[in-house]
Order: C-alpha cells, then structure tokens, then sequence
C-alpha cells in the first residue's frame, strides 16, 4: 500500500549544497562510532586512535601527504570525467599502466642515469595511463560499449599483468625468487620534499599544481564549459558545436594521464620498485574524493587529506587494538554511501505515498473539531 | 447563458488554490461547467491554465479551495479517482507507446483486463459513430499527429467521461483536421456532456464555445461569452493591455536579390524507426525576405533543422548552401562561420543549458563566431565581456529576470525564447533559421520576437522560420512552403496564400492540386 517517491524539488539549497560533505562526515562519525561500539571498543578511544593519533607528529603528517597525494591527483582527473557524464572507474587501472610504463626505464635500462630519467619517467607514466584509459574511450565511441563496466574489467586486466610482469620477464634476477623488479636507481627516485622531517616526496607538490590547473581548466577556460555542457546537457553541447565523440577521449586521456602520473610518482617515490599490489585501492577510494570534494579540484584537496587519513587510521587501529584495518574501507564505502544520500536529498524529496493521504485524512477530521483547530 | 438543461452546473470550482513555493499559479479560481456546454478556459502562458487542469484531474492536490461534482463536495486525489467520477482528459503531449498498436495502447490505460480485440471492436464503433476513423490494429509509430490524437481521445470516449477536457487540441492539427474535431464536439455537447476546451486561439474559442473564463496571472479576470466578443476584447481581458500588431513592410525587387540560404536536394534517411526521412527538400532564401515552412508537428520539420543547422552533416556537401559556399558537410559552427544563426525549438537543454547562467549560454552559441570577443589567448572565457554581451540582449530584447545574471531554467519560457532570438540577432547573421520561434511564448513576447525577425530580414538577411502556428506564419512571411511527410511544397508568395490552400497542403494534398481539390470541395 505504501510507496516510497523521490520528488524533484524545485530549486536546491545553496546552503545545504554547501554542507553536504560536513553532514555526509557527521553521519559517517556517528556509523562508525556504532560500528566500533558493536566491535567491542570505547568509540571515543577508538576515535582518538583512528583520527588524531595519525597526524599528531610531523613525520606522520608527510605519511599522510604520501597516501594524499595519488588520490588527489587521481581524482581530479576524475571529477572532470564525471562533470562531462562520463563514467570512469578504472582508474586504478590507469594508475598501474602509468606505473608499468614509467618503470620501463629503470627496470630495463639501469645504466641509463641523469637528470633526465626522472623527467622521462614521469612522462612516460603519464603516457601509460592515457593510453590505457583511450581503450574505454575507443570501445565506448566507436561500439557504444557502457564505459563504467570496460574501464572497470581493465582494472582487473592491469592488475594481472603486473603480476605477472613482476614473477616473469621483469622480476629482479638477485631477488631470491622474490616477486618484484630491481631497486630503482638513484637518478629513477622522485626525490623528497624536505628529507630531515619526514617522507613526503614531489607526488604531493604536482598533486597540489594539477589540482589548481584542473581548476582554472574548468571554471575559467572554454574547455571546462564545454566539459559541463556536454555534462548537463549534451543536445545543447551539440548545437553548440561541441563535438560528444571528443569530449570522451580527452575526458578519459586526462583523467588517465593524471592516474598514470600518480602510478609512476607512488612506484618511483614511495616504494622504488614494481611489486605485485602497488596501490592499496587508491584509483577506487578516489572516486569518492572526487564526490566528497564535490567534483570541485580545490574542494578535492581537503578531501585527499580526509581519505588519506582513513588509510593511515586503519593501520594504527589495526596495530593498537587489533581491529581489521579493512575498517578503512567500511569508513571510505560509508562516507560515499552518505555524500550520495545526502546529494540525493538536496536534488529531491521522499513523499511516502499512502501515509501522506492519510495524514491529509486525518487534518480533515482536525479541521472539523473546532476545538482542535484552535489549538493549532 | 448556455444550454443549461437541468438548472444545475456538473462542475463547481471554489477559490481554488494552488502555490508553488513563492509563486501563487491559481489564486482563488472560481469556474462553473454546466452540462452540455463547452467551456473555454482562456490564459497565456503561465496564467495558470494547465494547473487548474491538473487539479480537476487529480494530478495535483490544490492548497484550499473547494471542488463540487453534481452539487456533491468531492476531493480528486489521483487520475483514477477523476476517471471515476466521469473526467476525462486529453492531453497536449500525447502518451502513446510509438511500437503498440491504437488498440493495445488504449487497453492499457483501461486496465480492465478485458481483451483486445473486443476494446478494438468497440473503439472502431466508438471512433466512426464519432466521425473520428481509426484503425485500431494500426501501430502508432505510422499514424499522424491529428491521428494520435484520435486515439487519445478515443481512448477518453471510451471510459464514458461527463466532462471532457481538451488541452490545445488544435495545435497539431491541420485546418480541416480541426473542422473535424470541431464536428465532434459539437456533437458530444448535443448529447449532453461537458467539454473544458483550453485554448489560446481566440477564433477557434469564438466558433465552438458556449462559455468563457478567462485567466491571467492565476486570477479568473472574467467569465464571458466568446461569442459576444471580439478576438481583440478577448485578448485584452487575456493580456491585460493591447498587443502591438507586427509591422510587416513589403519587400521590393525580391526577384533579383541574392539567395543567402540555399537547399538543393536535401535528402536524409530516417535516423530511427519512427522518424521521418526527409525527401528531396529544395528551397531558397534571398536577402531580403521571410520564408515561413507550415506544416503539422512530426512531419520531418525537426529533422530538416538538424539537418540545415549542421547538427547533422550531409553526404552531398552542395545541398547546403550558405552565402554561395558548400555547407553540407560543415558541421554547425562551420556553418555559423559563414554567417548563419540557429534557433531550435526545445529552449531547454538544447537552445541552452538549464542549469547554466544566461552569460554562459550567450556563449554556447557564440563561442566560435565571437571568438576573439569572448575567449582570450590560451581558451579563457572573458568572463567580463560575455556577461556585459548578455546584459545588452537583455535589454535589447527586454528579457524579465530576478537577479542579474539567472540560470537559464529559472527564467519563463517566453523570456528564454527572447534571450536565445536575441542571442542570435545580435549577431546580425545574414541567415536566421527559428523553429517554432514563439512556441509557448505569451502574445507580448510573440509580437515582440516576431517584429525582430522581420526587421532582420528587412536589414537584408534571410531569415527562414518554420512553425505549425499558421497565424504567426500568416504575419510574418513573404512566403510560404508547407512541410508534410518529409517533402516540401514550391513557397506560396502570402498574396496567394490562404489558409485553405495551405491548409490541404498540410494535409497532404499534393501540390500541383491543391486548386482544383478546393474547387471540388
């Protein structure tokens, strides 16, 4: 009898617009403080070990630079994929084929040193990433092929062949048998930002600069008005001249390039080795940067640094009271979950069908006591 | 007074509320529908027309006010409970299923389980005793508008409704298709049912209508009978003042002027099922003058825009000539380039971007045209230049709006429409394609859009309208061709053109007779 209905309102709340994110985080807080209380855990403890713990030194705040620093970069690339309606998801995918492309260097040419190889590198990782990314483009453009399920399975595909890169042709012959390739040389490692305090390392800089570029791109040049055009309103992005075809291949090659530079910038400076697992989901946790920083490039800065600190939170509740560091994750899905009820809400209304008669029912029944209207 | 046989209104309508948020749409409406009378409900657009409908036929539940059915106090809480009562209504946008067949899409709103071929049976009765012919086992997706609207209407009888409202009927129909409809009603008032006739076609309300009310700004401004007044009286209560009649001067030495726009053998196949190819379209447009493309809504008009704007590019690249120069094959903004401007006929989401400021969609169309004017070096937007190039078509075109530089969705339709035509004129292209120019557009508006067009021809451009609303046509073309099945008819120069003639045309009649039809008629 009864009947759930999102309504579109007519206009939405600029205000709430604004503090979505804020709720979205406050509802997370409350989630996760009965998650752990169901765990068996003073939340309040639990709290101080999974927020504040993590960044109260300034080594452990160039760590959580380190965990920002892909993601922000990854998901700026993405906010401008989703603000032109194209559905990118496997950017972790693009992030191990930029990593793959630029340790080429390195691992197959050790002798090569200089200046130039870190430059080289960086490009080339960049290239992988894009390339990877044109296949979705190509598959969708000319196919028709739903871009959310081909970028997705390439994720896999990536994933699998780094594996096996690193146990076959790549693996380090001195290794011991051990899956991963040769120690980067000394020219191949993205040197760190200031070495006395900590490890953060040139990745966060260029995820700041992509982060400020992407903005200017978007709310300054044409090219951003024609990405939210053909976002919004892709007809009206077509009478404008505004080609679709296009705008997905320079949609997915951004983003892609932004992921692969991520990928060679985290093997490069923060491990200096190709292994088997190179990212702990980070192409996947920056989707939701990308939606909890409102597809904003500057308002995804601060959400880097929120979902880089899930990360480091998880390892310290993990080694302080032995709860699963897979609560990252149940923090990261429950932030997306809230950031999207919380859009969801700002753009419509539930109406319960079925109640809302009754309810009318019974405010006409209200209306005939004389009594009782007075007292409204 | 009209025929009001038993002394007592079917329908009683008191202080009907309904409000929007800020915006009061229906603000106390009072209406009286007696039985066997058609009722004009009178209004621009936006004076709260189709709101009042919507709550007499339960899709919206007024804020006060009170609803009487046959002197009882009743509360109409959905569609069905209207149906219920004996309200039937048929819509402007019709909601057919293009792949069904007439009678399975009426089966569906019928959903009393009885089979198809006995609702086919009776909806062929229904629809011949009518003189409404209807195939039934036709699939929708082959019939013509005025046939679905057959169907839609059909489909109403068929539920035996007391009161039948009818939005805009006549505005996807031909002249002779809309003598018919008018046949109809007339006989559905002889037998003693109601029709709430909506309508902003004064002539037609003055025919057909018994009784009038009329609305403007969500307040009944009179009740009258159209017959006793004139489509000017009629107006003006609708209005609210005079409409500036459009000024059109004539055009001298037309023959020799230069054709600015130039089809030759525009062809195109259907891109769907269900859409109309377009076959051999020829047609010039010279400096100079106003050529008006008439034709019932769906017969390949929307394929011909997309396929003239170059939203849609051509195999022969001469079919589309602009300013003596090829265009097929240029894709819109080549074809802006070489001087011509478009106006479509959706204003949202295709004219502009709802969700986009006014400045931001001056230059959606204008990005490439205005290149220097409104993108510095690198591909930043002069964010300065296009906002001041907005506020001086604003005013040009005396754009109302609520703040300085809105959202195009939070403007009405009528100033949307003027800000995308003065968008385009602004350019001063010497080739202006409109679709349905003043499409829902209040007469103010109209007039205003209408006089634009014909001053930009006049200033030596040609300007190309195509429209299903033959007054509009009528005043402001130096000729006319008409649009049916994807074929285009010779332009008729307006001394020639009647409404008659162009009318068959319309219908289908083919060119070369459409004399000697009128002379057997």
């Amino acid at each position: 009898m009864m009947r759930l209905e999102l309504v579109k309102r007519p206009q939405r709340s600029p205000l709430f617009s604004a503090l979505s994110p804020f709720i979205a985080f406050a509802l997370t807080i409350i989630a996760g403080a009965i998650m752990f209380a169901l765990l068996g855990v003073n939340p309040l403890t639990a709290f101080r070990i999974y927020f504040i713990e993590p960044i109260s030194q300034v080594w452990q705040l160039h760590e959580l630079a380190i965990k920002a620093a892909p993601l922000i970069l990854i998901a700026v690339g993405l906010s401008v994929c989703y603000k032109a309606n194209i559905w990118n998801i496997g950017a972790e995918g693009q992030f191990i084929f930029g990593a793959i492309f630029g340790s080429g260097i390195p691992v197959l040419f050790p002798q090569f040193e200089g200046p130039l190889v870190l430059p080289l590198m960086l490009l080339l990782g960049m290239v992988g990433g894009a390339a990877y990314a044109a296949i979705p483009a190509l598959l969708k453009t000319r196919f028709n092929t739903n871009e959310i399920l081909t970028s997705l399975m390439l994720v896999y595909v990536a994933q699998l062949f780094l594996d096996w890169l690193v146990r076959g042709p790549w693996r380090d012959p001195q290794g011991h048998g051990f899956p991963q390739t040769i120690q980067f040389g000394d020219s191949a490692v993205l040197p760190e930002l200031m070495p006395d305090a900590g490890r953060a390392n040139w990745g966060f800089v260029f995820a700041l600069v992509a982060a400020v570029l992407i903005w200017i791109l978007m709310s300054r040049m044409l090219k951003g008005f024609e990405v939210r055009v053909l976002g919004s309103s892709p007809r009206a992005g077509r009478f404008a001249g505004f080609r679709l075809s296009r705008m997905v291949f320079f949609a997915f090659l951004l983003s892609g390039a932004l992921a692969g530079l991520a990928g060679i910038s985290e093997v490069s400076g923060a491990i200096g080795q190709l292994q088997p697992v190179i990212s702990p989901g980070y192409g996947f946790t920056a989707i939701i940067v990308a939606f909890l920083g409102r597809l904003n490039p500057l308002g995804i800065i601060a959400a880097g640094l929120v979902l880089a600190l899930t990360y480091l939170g998880g390892e310290a509740v993990q080694s302080a009271l032995g709860i699963s560091d897979k609560v990252a994750r149940v923090f990261q899905g429950m932030l997306l979950f809230f950031v999207l009820g919380c859009d969801t809400l700002i753009h419509y209304r539930i109406r319960l069908i079925g109640l809302a008669l009754t309810k009318q029912e019974a405010a006409a029944k209200l209306d005939a006591a004389p009594k009782l209207k007075e007292a409204r | 007074m009209s025929a009001n046989h038993d002394g007592s209104n079917l329908l009683e309508v008191r202080g009907l509320t309904k409000i929007f948020g800020t915006l009061t749409a229906c603000d106390h409406i009072d209406l009286n529908i007696a039985r066997g009378e058609i009722h004009a409900l009178l209004g621009e657009n936006g004076a709260g027309k189709s709101t009042l409908v919507k709550m007499l036929f339960g899709s919206l539940e007024p804020n006060s006010g009170e609803i009487f059915w046959n002197g009882q106090a009743v509360r109409i809480t959905s569609p069905g409970a209207a149906k219920k009562l004996g309200i039937g209504m048929v819509f402007q946008h019709f909601s057919l299923f293009e792949a069904l067949t007439a009678a399975e899409n009426i089966a569906l709103s019928l959903d009393d389980g009885s089979p198809i071929s006995s609702i086919a049976a009776k909806a062929r009765a229904l629809s011949y005793s009518y003189g409404l012919p209807l195939d039934p086992e036709s699939l929708v997706g082959d019939l013509s508008v005025g046939e679905r609207q057959r169907i839609e209407i059909i489909r109403c009888l068929l539920q035996t409704p007391q009161l039948i409202i009818l939005d805009e009927p006549t505005s996807v129909l031909t002249p002779q298709e809309a003598d018919k409809l008018f046949e109809t009603l007339e006989r559905l008032r002889s037998e003693g049912k109601s029709i709430l006739y909506i309508s902003h076609r004064l002539e037609e309300v003055k025919r057909i209508c018994d009784r009038a009310t009329v609305l403007r700004h969500g307040k009944v401004v009179g009740h009258c009978n159209p017959r006793e007044e004139t489509a000017a009286s009629l107006a003006r209560m609708m209005v609210g003042n005079e409409v500036q009649a459009v000024v059109r001067a004539p055009v001298e030495g037309i023959e020799t002027a230069q054709p600015l726009l130039e089809i030759r053998g525009l062809s195109r196949k259907p891109a769907t099922p269900f859409s109309i190819p377009l076959k051999n379209i020829s047609l010039n447009v010279r400096a100079g003058e106003v050529i008006g493309i008439a034709g019932v809504a769906g017969n390949g008009q929307g394929e011909f825009f997309e396929s003239v704007s170059g939203e849609v590019l051509q195999q022969d690249a001469a079919s589309v000539r602009i300013r003596g120069k090829n265009a097929g094959s240029l894709t819109i903004t080549g074809r802006r380039l070489l001087g011509a401007a478009f106006v479509p006929e959706e204003r949202l989401g295709h004219g502009a971007a709802p969700r986009m400021k006014l400045s931001e969609n001056l230059l959606l169309s204008r990005h490439a045209t205005d290149g220097k004017a409104f993108v510095g070096t690198g591909g930043m937007v002069k964010s300065g230049a296009i906002y001041a190039a907005s506020q001086r078509i604003i005013e040009a075109m005396d754009v109302r709006k609520s703040a300085p530089d809105p959202e195009a969705a939070a403007l009405s339709g009528g100033n949307l429409q003027k800000f995308i035509v003065g968008r385009e004129l602004d350019r001063r292209p010497s080739v202006m394609v409109v679709n349905q120019p003043t499409w829902g557009v209040d007469a103010g508006a109209a007039a205003h859009i209408r006089q634009a067009l014909i001053e930009l021809s006049r200033s030596g451009s040609a300007v190309l309208v195509i429209s299903q609303d033959l007054d509009e046509l009528f005043e402001i073309s130096d000729a006319i061709a008409v649009m049916h099945n994807g074929e285009l008819s010779k332009p008729m120069p307006i001394a020639e053109a009647t409404f008659e003639k162009v009318g068959l045309l319309m219908g289908g009649a083919e060119p070369g007779h459409a004399e000697h039809t009128l002379e057997t008629a």
